[in-house]
């Protein structure tokens, strides 16, 4: 009955939480159309969600999350310096393949964003098989550590998030 | 307001807008378009990053107000910014590269997606990116 109408609960709370948020007041007017919106989505979309992960893991998403973030500060100002102080010619930018080992399409994605939001690499391309993503770096003189970078710092946490 | 408060919103706006900078000026100074693609995430993490942060701390200490629109605003540029990367590089990749000569192999089985996707049966519409080339 319960997973009959409420097929995703979790989905159900974040959209009611995004929803009360966006109108910026706890009214019982907003609540009452939040609900309406958090039953309606996962409802229509659920034929889209059939095999998603059990993400049970919450430690291991809160310490992702932080890696990225710090991750992403320090990029910033190597990549910075890159563009200020380094001549455009001298820069080696070059693509490299990244070998995956993960196997659900979510955990993918999320791989792949976390690659592009790094400042200095871009995820452009995914293998027809799902198991090599093309990355684009802006400067690696030494690809093997970009591929190592990306497979111990956020593949190995990503596979025990949704693995 | 006390003045370790203003300092902290004043450092964060110049930050975020140095970065911010630095991104656009990126923009310019590199030369082909998939070294400019990482110009734009520059500014859309610490540039944005900042000046929302700056934009909640001021509404809260000064205004008396929390709001948490900026974090909902950093979660859905979160969400979208790499998809909109991911279909500029294969809009360009589609116009000018040619996947035998530019991209390294997949090393998989299967080629690169934008120019080997599996279709269906007996359709190979990597064929028809070589008549184009003719």
């Amino acid at each position: 009955m319960l997973k009959r109408y409420l097929p995703h609960p979790l989905l159900t709370v974040v959209l009611l939480v995004v929803w009360v948020f966006l109108v910026n007041e706890i009214s019982v007017g907003a609540v009452i159309f939040g609900l309406i919106l958090a039953v309606v989505i996962p409802l229509i979309t659920s034929s889209f969600w059939q095999d998603r992960p059990r993400l049970r893991n919450v430690y291991g998403m809160c310490e992702y999350g932080l890696i990225v973030l710090w991750d992403i500060l320090v990029a910033n100002v190597v990549v910075a310096g890159l563009i200020l102080f380094r001549k455009t010619e001298s820069l080696e930018s070059k693509s490299v393949v990244v070998p995956l080992d993960l196997t659900s399409p979510e955990a993918i994605t999320t791989l792949a964003g976390t690659i592009t939001m790094t400042p200095g690499t871009v995820t452009i391309d995914l293998s027809a098989d799902a198991k090599s993503l093309l990355v684009h770096c802006l400067h690696a003189p030494d690809p093997q550590s970009v591929i190592d970078d990306i497979k111990n710092r956020y593949e190995r946490r990503l596979k025990e998030i949704f693995e | 307001m006390p003045f370790v408060v203003e300092l902290i919103i004043s450092l964060l706006i110049v930050i975020g807008g140095a970065f911010l900078l630095i991104g656009s000026f990126g923009m310019i100074k590199l030369r082909d378009l998939l070294p400019r693609l990482h110009a734009p995430t520059k500014a859309s993490t610490v540039g944005l990053g900042g000046l929302l942060i700056a934009s909640m701390l001021f509404f809260w200490i000064e205004r008396g107000h929390f709001t948490i629109h900026e974090l909902l605003i950093t979660l859905f540029i979160f969400l979208t910014a790499p998809i909109t990367a991911n279909l500029i590089a294969k809009a360009y990749m589609l116009l000018n590269v040619d996947p035998n000569k530019d991209l390294p192999p997949s090393k998989q089985d299967e080629g690169w997606a934008t120019f080997d996707p599996v279709g269906p049966e007996g359709y190979d519409p990597s064929e028809e990116y070589q008549e184009k080339e003719t």
